[in-house]
């Protein structure tokens, strides 16, 4: 079974924004991320996108990043999902 | 403790650069080579505290500037990752290092001769990528549109500033296909040895005392054997 991406993805926010233990099991589809969390400036989106590659297997193209993507928690799993998906 | 050693130019002849060291003249003595650009400044901290470790452990550390990065007076549009690998040869040779770490990228430009560990290296490609990657994020905020494959062009024509460090065309073509050399004398550290978060990975510079710990130990008891 591959391993769960919802809580790759949560444990990825954690090591790349160094968020408190246990503060990205509390998100919910809602969550806003980008302009909601202090630690998300656009230098840690760079990360956080390199580290999703690296971790979860995919490629992120450019024209892929826009500010939907990260609105929220949800948005971000739903384009991790779809990008495993067909990786 | 600052020191200074001297380092081989692209011209002829030699400039001074810094390095940080704990030097007691003891008979174990470990260069490291910096993690590159961003990830230096991020694990600056860690990379002393490790330092810190094994002076009290009985083991002389230095870490030298990468030519045209920190203190040094270089200028970095004249670097490549060659004349990286052979100024840290000369730091090698000149603090008479008996084994090396290397950090990060670090491992693409440290001298091959030496016993010891590598932490989490990673090809040039991937180094390159991470910071095409900032300069689009930085430049779309600024209204501008970018892509990787559109900078990089560019870059290997005229050169390219990611994130303030002004890079030659040259030295994007070497660093771009540059791999993580086969280890001769080194085995790697991964992060699962060390425990905890990348501090890499972190927008800000921070620190860990049992990262510190453990990557020291994992040295020190190495270093010992």
């Amino acid at each position: 079974m591959a391993p769960d991406t919802d809580q790759q993805l949560r444990q990825i926010l954690t090591d790349v924004l160094g968020l408190k233990r246990g503060q990205s099991q509390k998100f919910t589809a809602e969550t806003g991320l980008f302009g909601h969390l202090p630690e998300l400036d656009s230098m840690a989106v760079a990360g956080l996108l390199t580290e999703m590659e690296d971790r979860l297997g995919f490629v992120i193209e450019d024209d892929e990043v826009d500010g939907e993507l990260l609105e929220t928690y949800g948005s971000l799993l739903a384009f991790a999902k779809a990008k495993r998906a067909t990786a | 403790m600052i020191a200074s050693w001297l380092c081989p130019t692209s011209v002829a002849g030699s400039a001074e650069e810094h390095a940080f060291v704990f030097d007691r003249g003891r008979p174990l003595r470990l260069l490291i080579v910096p993690a590159l650009f961003d990830e230096a400044n991020r694990l600056r901290r860690l990379t002393i505290e490790v330092m810190r470790r094994l002076d009290g452990a009985g083991i002389d550390s230095f870490l030298p500037d990468l030519p045209g990065c920190n203190e040094s007076l270089q200028p970095l549009a004249s670097q490549t990752p060659a004349s990286w690998r052979a100024a840290m040869a000369a730091a090698a040779a000149e603090f008479g290092a008996t084994h090396l770490l290397a950090m990060r990228g670090g491992a693409l430009v440290a001298p091959d001769r030496l016993p010891g560990w590598r932490y989490v290296p990673l090809p040039g490609a991937a180094v390159l990528r991470q910071m095409l990657r900032t300069r689009i994020l930085a430049s779309r905020e600024a209204g501008i549109a970018e892509t990787q494959d559109g900078l990089l062009a560019k870059g290997l024509r005229d050169g390219l500033d990611l994130s303030g460090h002004a890079l030659s065309a040259r030295f994007l073509a070497e660093l771009q296909k540059l791999e993580v050399p086969a280890a001769m004398r080194t085995s790697d550290i991964g992060q699962d040895l060390v425990g905890g978060a990348p501090l890499w990975l972190r927008a800000e510079p921070g620190e860990d005392r049992d990262q510190a710990d453990a990557l020291a130990a994992i040295i020190a008891v190495g270093m010992k054997a």
